[in-house]
């Protein structure tokens, strides 16, 4: 079980909603994930087409945790901001801290998250910081208190998998709180990866929506989460140089 | 009255004057939808009789798809 804050899940997968072909697929992907959190942005409205449809008005949200992420945001105020437009929504209390530091790699500002994680957690905020594989901000992070860390395995959308397994592990060693592999997943191998290191988690999104069958694509990710979570659990065994045979040496007679 | 919704100057008919009459004029009163005037977040208990005013500015934001 995932646990988050208050918050218990029996799924350790967290699906982003953004850029599926249209919604009845994305519904439909959303169900063969078995994701229990999604993630939203926080948007102005067009109030001129109030009859465009929302995926929240087409789903169960109570069947959901909806974690909205503050992407957007440049400065920690800029992501308080939005978190509290999130909250004042009646539907949330927990948020992703994105507060983006590099236009091109879309890499974290490490500074300005450290900032709105801590003013977040002073206003009763369930906090999720999506952060770089920073060993020693991840500690920071979990020094405030916040209820998860989630580093990005590569930058977000890039589908580049675990750049740097080396500190996702220090990070995952080192953690008093659930982490949550977060950006950079492009298929099931990383994911199943990212569980094996010992991860709690793992949040994706345009894996699965980008997928040339983004349904099929959700139900691999749920699989993998799970075989990777089992593997960890079962713990692997260590890498040998050599081979060690598997059939036994004794009775060899019958060859020699 | 014109105010300032989204980053659009709009023209209000004068019987638009709460936060809630404002949603039904858009339509979006059934809408999940958040209301901020000058930068203050509207609960939702006070639509009915938070006062909309001349050069407010007002973001009406919602949720969308992201990660």
């Amino acid at each position: 079980m995932l646990q988050i804050g208050p918050y218990t899940f029996h799924s350790r997968l967290l699906l982003g909603t953004g850029k599926y072909p249209n919604i009845d697929i994305q519904k439909e992907a959303v169900e063969a994930s078995g994701a229990q959190i999604l993630t939203f942005a926080v948007r102005r409205m067009n109030i001129f087409a109030s009859d465009q449809p929302n995926f929240l008005e087409k789903i169960d949200i109570t069947k959901y945790k909806l974690l909205p992420n503050t992407a957007g945001a440049k400065t920690a105020e800029e992501a308080v901001r939005i978190a509290r437009l999130a909250k004042a929504s009646g539907l949330c209390d927990m948020v992703k801290v994105e507060v983006i530091g590099c236009d091109q790699t879309l890499l974290p500002d490490p500074v300005e998250t450290l900032k709105a994680t801590e003013m977040l957690l002073e206003e009763g905020f369930i906090v999720l910081p999506y952060t770089s594989d920073d060993v020693v901000l991840a500690k920071r992070l979990q020094q405030l208190g916040c209820h998860a860390i989630m580093p990005g395995a590569s930058p977000i959308g890039s589908g580049q998998g675990i750049v740097n397994p080396l500190n996702i592990q220090f990070i995952i060693e080192q953690a008093t709180v659930p982490v949550i592999i977060d950006a950079g997943i492009g298929g099931p191998a990383d994911a199943a990866l990212a569980m094996e290191l010992g991860a709690d988690g793992v949040l994706l999104n345009t894996a699965v929506a980008c997928a040339k069958d983004p349904v099929k694509m959700a139900k691999a990710m749920k699989l993998a989460i799970e075989a990777g979570r089992l593997g960890y659990e079962a713990g692997r065994i260590p890498k040998k140089r050599y081979a060690t045979a598997s059939s036994p040496m004794e009775g060899m007679s019958v060859v020699s | 009255m014109r105010c300032i919704i989204n980053g659009e100057t709009i023209h209000l008919p004068s019987h638009v004057s709460t936060v809630a009459q404002l949603l039904h004029h858009f339509h979006i009163h059934k809408k999940i939808a958040i209301v901020e005037i000058n930068m203050h977040i509207v609960p939702k208990e006070d639509y009915e009789h938070t006062a909309i005013a001349d050069g407010d500015r007002i973001e009406i934001v919602h949720f969308v798809g992201g990660g």
